[in-house]
């Protein structure tokens, strides 16, 4: 599935990076705990937080996320646009909670992130 | 082929600019070509450590060598160390405030991140003293 079509099924905005909406995802992680991302999330997917603030940008940059969906119609301000924008992360906005966006994205055939076992 | 080394200040409670050390360094590793899977285990690693610099210390540097074969992080500060650090290591174990945990931090999982992401790790530290913390990761 592309970003195009998350966007689609989740019915959101997209705040940066209307252009790589192209881009391939395979997987999903969603959490607002970036602790738990840094600890298990193994490889490329994209994330699904209500936490919105530049740490969460910081963190996918670390983890080589490169797109996240804020939801329950939750919106970033200037900064963590701006770092988003400066690492390339594409922001989605979705109006659904997170329970409801995981669900849509799940029974879409998405599956979740692979975990770190190491 | 001599080492590189990387060096950065981390302020205390500077959470403006939490990130950026982590951030650098992830870039310079990438541009010297180190491969992404070990970029990834040294950006968890020094995220992680900047963080607790800016959260529970008084300030300190991250430095960062790059070998052929390794690249070590050594992470310090100036204090006010750790009373018991076995607690320290265990998951969930934090003092972190509520305003820390708003942010999304202060889950407790730091140091035992950094620790799964190390093939080597150390801690030095007692209470009144500076915190160190070396990692060894190899490429
Ligand atoms: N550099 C440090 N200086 C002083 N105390 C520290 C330092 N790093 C960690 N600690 C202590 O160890 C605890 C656990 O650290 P960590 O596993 O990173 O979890 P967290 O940062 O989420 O609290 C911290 O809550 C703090 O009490
Ligand atoms: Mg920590």
């Amino acid at each position: 599935m592309n970003l195009r079509e998350v966007k689609q099924l989740l019915d959101a905005e997209v705040l940066l990076g209307e252009e790589s909406l192209d881009k391939e995802i395979k997987t999903v992680f969603a959490c607002d705990l970036m602790s738990d991302v840094l600890a298990f999330v193994e490889d490329k997917t994209i994330l699904l937080t209500g936490l919105v603030n530049p740490h969460t940008i910081r963190t996918a940059e670390m983890m080589d996320i490169n797109a996240v969906v804020f939801v329950r119609g939750k919106t970033p301000d200037e900064e963590t646009l701006k770092l988003a924008k400066e690492t390339n992360i594409v922001i989605l906005s979705t109006k659904h909670i997170l329970y409801t966006s995981c669900g849509i994205l799940y029974s879409n055939g998405l599956c979740g992130a692979n975990l770190v076992t190491r | 082929m001599n080492n590189i080394q990387l060096s950065y200040n981390i302020e205390r409670r500077d959470f403006s600019r939490a990130g950026e050390a982590s951030s650098n360094i992830k870039k310079a590793l990438r541009q010297l070509g180190v491969n992404s899977a070990t970029i990834r285990r040294v950006a968890v690693a020094t995220y992680e450590a900047e963080m607790n610099i800016i959260i529970h210390s008084e300030g300190g540097t991250i430095g960062v060598t790059v070998d052929v074969d390794k690249i070590r992080i050594d992470a310090k500060d100036t204090g006010p160390g750790i009373e018991n650090i076995e607690m320290a290591m265990k998951e969930g174990y934090s003092t972190a405030t509520s305003e820390v945990r708003e942010l999304g931090f202060g889950a407790g999982m730091g140091l035992p991140n950094m620790k799964r992401c190390a093939d080597e790790f150390s801690i030095e530290s007692s209470k009144g003293n500076p915190t160190k913390v070396s990692i060894i990761i190899y490429q």
